[in-house]
């Protein structure tokens, strides 16, 4: 995919000034785009919400459920929004899933780009992250954002890195990354853990990310008891689909919950 | 060759009387001028080859390469100019970056042959562009099975289970038409690809050449790639003890 055509240009018209459905010919030198106002999509239509990351000893691990929200209907249960960029990335977003499935097949050509012209170092999740807050921050310039939070984990010369980048082309590295609600509630219980016990090994981690989703899947309503876990070490990247948390969820309280119908 | 033309010759866009585009014949000349390049198709796969001619030993091993990726699934062997076939597979790797973007699947090789043939037919056409001077054999294994096509600077496409563009074309094909590929493997293939190359190669004129392998089968996961170092040097071994045989039989009858 052409950087040019994702960047908004178009190829320019075959007869330029030409006659044009419902306008007259325009003579050379006037200019009729004067009043032309153009307007673009300000908020997202079917979206996914939080994502969790978080860096372990010797790996990285990102959960995400499968939910694809239509204002607040549960529209589609069962989108992947988690991806495996390269062996040494994955990336998940929240926010829109259409401009989700955009960037990833942009992202899958560039990688298939880099291979078949025999550019040896494999994309890793450093240069991802730097090229996502490019292609993010240049988006919201044109005021036409991809309206995305990006997680990207993976690894960066040969050590575990976990980032964020956002619509508006906020970008940071993290020991712990959510986005959406999970900044308020999953971050809080990642650095909790962490202050305890210090370092995690892989099954804290794992631990610890499903109590996160399920946290979030008790508190907010837009979040889904499906979910994705990505784990990614010095082996490679291995995702797991088709996880539930509805087993290990207990809803009996919810009958004595009054005042808010 | 110097009293044909008669003029005639100096422009793509013009006819001979005799109903010929010199321009073109001249394309295909700088195309036998090149290294050998031969291609097999077999049932699991195709293998591209090339004699990779080196005019200096200053060169450092491996440049120029003439083997080129397409798309994960798509090789592509060039013989005749390397900076025309380097323009080539560029158009190569839009058209079928485009396709994915299009149809959402890997292009066929089929119609990749078709779309870049008719770029390359482009250039036969019009006075202001000279064709390009350089063939390319395009490889592929898809959904499909194992496919092979040939372009050459006329803008032609044909499908082949073996073909050979290059200085030795004639000796090549012989070579290859004594192969049953219909029973062979890829990996007996390579063996046979490098032997054939090295039996063709003009020791006297061009004294110093590179051998490059590469396939695209089921061993390889459907992907097109240059062939594992240790395959590639079995091959090599293969190819310099048939051409030894080879020498020792002629001593023999002699």
């Amino acid at each position: 995919m052409d950087v040019g055509r994702m960047f908004g240009e178009v190829a320019p018209p075959l007869w330029s000034g030409g006659p044009a459905p419902g306008g007259f010919y325009s003579f050379p030198g006037t200019n009729n785009k004067q009043h032309e106002t153009k307007t673009h999509t300000m908020y997202p239509s079917t979206s996914g919400t939080s994502v969790v990351g978080l860096v372990y000893d010797g790996g990285v691990m990102l959960g995400a459920d499968t939910l694809g929200s239509y204002g607040s209907l549960a529209r589609f249960r069962n989108v992947e929004r988690t991806f495996k960029v390269t062996d040494k990335a994955v990336l998940t977003c929240s926010g829109d899933i259409a401009d989700y499935q955009f960037i990833r097949e942009v992202i899958e050509q560039k990688v298939r780009d880099d291979e078949i012209s025999g550019f040896t170092p494999v994309l890793n999740a450093g240069a991802l992250h730097c090229w996502l807050t490019r292609v993010l921050y240049n988006r919201r310039s044109r005021f036409d954002p991809l309206w995305l939070e990006c997680v990207v984990a993976g690894f960066k010369d040969d050590k575990p890195f976990l980032g964020y980048v956002d619509k508006i082309g906020t970008a940071f590295e993290a020991q712990e990354v959510a986005s959406g609600f999970g900044m308020h509630m999953a971050i809080p219980m990642i650095r909790e853990a962490r202050e305890k016990k210090g370092n995690l090994t892989r099954d804290d981690a794992r631990k610890l990310l499903v109590d996160c989703l399920k946290v979030l899947y008790y508190r907010d309503c837009r979040a889904h008891f499906k979910y994705q876990v990505a784990d990614v070490t010095a082996e490679g990247v291995k995702i797991e689909n088709d996880l539930n948390l509805k087993p290990d969820t207990s809803w009996s309280i919810a009958n004595f919950v009054r005042g808010y119908e | 060759m110097s009293s044909i033309g008669t003029g005639y010759d100096l422009s793509a866009s013009q006819f001979s009387p005799d109903g010929r585009v010199f321009q073109v014949e001249y394309a295909q000349k700088a195309v036998e001028n090149s290294g050998t390049a031969i291609s097999l198709r077999c049932k699991d796969g195709v293998v591209l080859a090339i004699e990779k001619i080196v005019s200096s030993k200053l060169y450092e091993r491996g440049a120029n390469k003439r083997i080129f990726n397409v798309d994960t699934h798509v090789g592509m062997a060039c013989a005749g100019l390397l900076a025309d076939a380097r323009a080539i597979v560029n158009v190569g790797r839009i058209e079928a970056a485009n396709y994915r973007e299009e149809y959402g699947r890997p292009i066929p090789c089929k119609t990749l042959g078709e779309r870049v043939s008719n770029y390359l037919h482009a250039y036969t056409l019009y006075s202001a562009v000279r064709p390009f001077g350089c063939s390319v054999m395009i490889g592929a294994h898809d959904e499909d099975g194992p496919q092979l096509y040939l372009l050459d600077p006329s803008g032609l496409c044909y499908g082949y289970s073996g073909c050979a563009i290059g200085k030795a074309k004639q000796n090549a094909k012989t070579e290859i038409e004594k192969l049953k590929l219909n029973d062979l493997t890829c990996r007996e293939l390579v063996k046979e690809a490098a032997k054939i190359i090295y039996l063709v190669h003009d020791e006297v004129k061009d004294r110093l050449f590179e051998m490059e392998l590469s396939w695209v089968c089921e061993e390889s996961g459907g992907r097109h790639q240059l062939v594992p170092d240790a395959l590639y040097k079995e091959a090599e071994r293969y190819a310099k003890a048939a051409l030894e045989e080879d020498s020792s039989d002629e001593d023999e009858e002699m």
